[in-house]
């Protein structure tokens, strides 16, 4: 002990000290001080986030064309609130969004389980197919959806939320290998002895599943959810293709809607949206942070 | 299949097959109750598929396990009378020690008024009461060991399975465990099986010792008996060192065997019962006696060349080149404090050692 306390008086001279200090030289893992390093991440930031910032500012603009600035307003959240189909167009997005997220979360999930936990003929064929929606061009399952839908004369009426089966089933179909795949990932760490354990202690098959391996996945379970929520919220050619004419959701309305002008309703609402999915990114987050109870 | 009153785990012709590979081919045993058992193997022998069997984690091809007098080979393991603690110790992250241990008495439906003091029980038996609120994550992995000992002991079962239970414990915690464990089990009174590689490890804690080798169980014995009366070249090679001479019996005489060896030449050996043909002597280093002068007195004895000395602190391993090609190993106990050891490199020197420590293997 007391060597190393005599040590730093002895071996730290300051000349050493003041010339690294004095020339200043960016250390290996200093990126943030190149410049070139700097530019790129300032491009980044203004290509990626000036044009959401732009949209969320003009959204206060005081003027019907949206180009120059006139002065602040909310009028236009109040306009897009009382623009009746623009807000059953919102609901409608988010009732799908919301319902997709369930049921693709659900089928995703059990996807993943199957293919993790048994052997069956034609698996590793099955595990391409499923993924098939991911990379199969988004135009092309709309227009099948589209053709699939007719053939089978689904109906389109109905009432609300009726109306929206056949968008939702879309949805779901789409973005269920998303889920699959997250949570498929997060199992291949699933250390095996944990299942054993929780049975050799007395549980059941189901027990296991409650207790062990869902507590396990929630990480998974809630980044798939969120994928397949805004997969849902903002999807457009697929919804275009199997919305029926008085089944409209929110990208399908703000497309017709920007055909004629660009309005600051349209930039109002698209920020509700925003926020909504931030929120929704938030709370997703947090679900996923780690649990620090106990923590000393 | 001798199922005998006193066994708490009794195994009959038990055999497991996997695509392509027999695991455990026709084991029979029985283990005795209050016993510290071992299943004792190189990797690959089926020891681990064994105790899983025994778990209901895996179940049998063909064969029986009969727990406590009732036939359990196709029982769930969430219905056995025994609790497993598992090599990576599979303590749930999620859950708290507490919660850990108290999992097993929940998922039963064990009354709350009883989970609580039972759980405080645990915990106290394995010194985890002040770690009560921790997530296995602020743990070590000594602690870790110890929370999936309490959620296994909390159950009370008839026989506890250890499955490399130190394998991922540092050395020194490894000696300390070893300890505890027997004690522990000393205090619980219940049966504990091990399934290890580490002869060591089995030696030091079983009070008898089942060694597998492909499948099947070669002998089970004592941790003395193995040592000193191994059954078969197998045993005698795996537990602990030993010298191996390859020999032919050329005549017995009332309680000596006299073998022609390659190395040796002619020797004494004394061994009971009829015995003819080819034969193999073995002999333990620390038998051997190692000396600068011819010992007179030593049936068997023969000069040599040191070729190697390994030291190991407490005792030096010296390896004697007898004949071109033929080496013995002795162990000698550094019985004194010196730098120089007493025997180097080159030097020639005397190998000998009683007939009574020699050993003759027909298997």
């Amino acid at each position: 002990m007391s060597t190393e306390t005599a040590r730093p008086a002895l071996t730290a001279p300051a000349p050493a000290g003041r010339r690294a200090r004095g020339r200043d030289v960016a250390g290996p893992l200093d990126f943030h001080r190149r410049l070139w390093l700097r530019i790129v991440i300032a491009a980044t930031f203004l290509f990626l986030y000036a044009p959401i910032v732009t949209l969320m500012a003009f959204s206060f603009n005081d003027s019907r064309r949206n180009i120059v600035w006139q002065g602040f307003t909310t009028d236009y959240y109040v306009r897009a609130w009382n623009n009746a189909s623009l807000f059953e167009a919102f609901m409608n997005s988010m009732t799908i969004a919301v319902l997709s997220t369930i049921v693709s979360t659900i089928i995703g999930t059990l996807v993943a389980l199957a293919l993790w936990r048994f052997r069956f003929p034609g698996k590793a064929i099955y595990e391409g197919f499923m993924a098939l929606p991911i990379v199969v061009p988004e135009i092309c399952m709309g227009v099948a959806m589209m053709a699939f839908f007719a053939r089978v004369d689904w109906p389109s009426g109905g009432g609300w939320p009726f109306n929206l089966s056949a968008v939702t089933i879309a949805h779901i179909s789409f973005s269920f290998p998303f889920v699959a795949i997250v949570v498929r990932a997060r199992l291949a760490g699933f250390n095996r002895e944990l299942e054993e354990a929780s049975k050799d202690l007395g549980a059941s098959e189901w027990q296991t599943f409650r207790n062990v391996i869902v507590p396990f996945l929630k990480p998974g379970l809630v980044a798939g959810a969120l994928l397949a929520f805004t997969l849902s919220l903002d999807d457009f050619v697929i919804t275009f293709f199997t919305t029926g004419p008085e089944a409209v959701t929110f990208p399908v309305k703000v497309y017709s809607m920007v055909r004629f002008s660009v309005t600051p309703e349209v930039n109002a609402a698209s920020t509700v949206l925003i926020v909504i999915t931030v929120i929704a990114t938030i709370f997703a987050v947090r679900l996923q942070a780690p649990d620090r109870q106990g923590a000393q | 299949m001798s199922v005998s009153d006193d066994a708490i785990i009794s195994i009959g012709a038990l055999t497991k097959l996997f695509p392509g590979v027999t695991a455990v081919d026709e084991v029979s045993f029985d283990i005795r109750p209050n016993e510290f058992f071992a299943l004792l193997g190189p990797s690959g022998c089926g020891k681990t598929t064994l105790l899983r069997m025994i778990a209901g984690l895996e179940m049998p091809t063909s064969g029986e396990i009969t727990i406590d007098g009732q036939d359990m080979a196709l029982t769930p393991a969430n219905r056995r009378p025994v609790n497993m603690v598992f090599q990576s110790y599979a303590v749930f992250p999620h859950m708290t020690v507490e919660e850990n241990v108290a999992y097993g008495l929940k998922v039963v439906g064990t009354p709350k008024a009883e989970i609580g003091p039972r759980v405080g029980e645990a915990l106290r038996m394995v010194q985890l009461e002040q770690l009560a609120r921790r997530k296995p994550d602020q743990l070590s992995g000594g602690q870790r060991q110890r929370v999936a000992l309490a959620r296994a002991l909390v159950k009370r079962p008839k026989v506890l399975l250890l499955d490399e239970p130190l394998s991922a414990l540092d050395a020194k915690l490894r000696d300390q465990m070893r300890l505890e464990l027997t004690r522990l089990q000393h205090a619980v009174g219940i049966t504990f099986i091990i399934v290890t590689h580490d002869q060591d490890e089995a030696l030091s804690m079983a009070d008898r010792i089942a060694v597998m080798e492909a499948g099947r169980v070669r002998q089970i014995a004592t941790p003395t008996e193995l040592y000193e009366q191994p059954a078969s070249r197998f045993v005698a090679d795996f537990i602990g060192r030993v010298n191996l001479l390859d020999g032919e019996v050329t005549g017995t005489r009332d309680g000596t065997v006299e073998v022609e060896t390659r190395g040796l030449g002619r020797i004494a050996v004394a061994h009971e019962g009829p015995v003819s043909g080819k034969v193999c002597v073995a002999v333990r280093p620390e038998k051997l006696t190692v000396s600068g002068a011819e010992p007179t007195d030593a049936p068997i004895r023969a000069q040599g060349r040191v070729r190697d000395v390994a030291y190991y602190g407490n005792a030096s391993h010296i390896f004697v080149e007898i004949a071109e090609g033929f080496e013995l190993s002795a162990n000698v106990q550094n019985r004194s404090r010196r730098i120089e050891g007493d025997f180097r490199p080159g030097d020639t020197v005397w190998i000998s050692w009683a007939s009574e420590d020699t050993l003759l293997l027909t298997e």
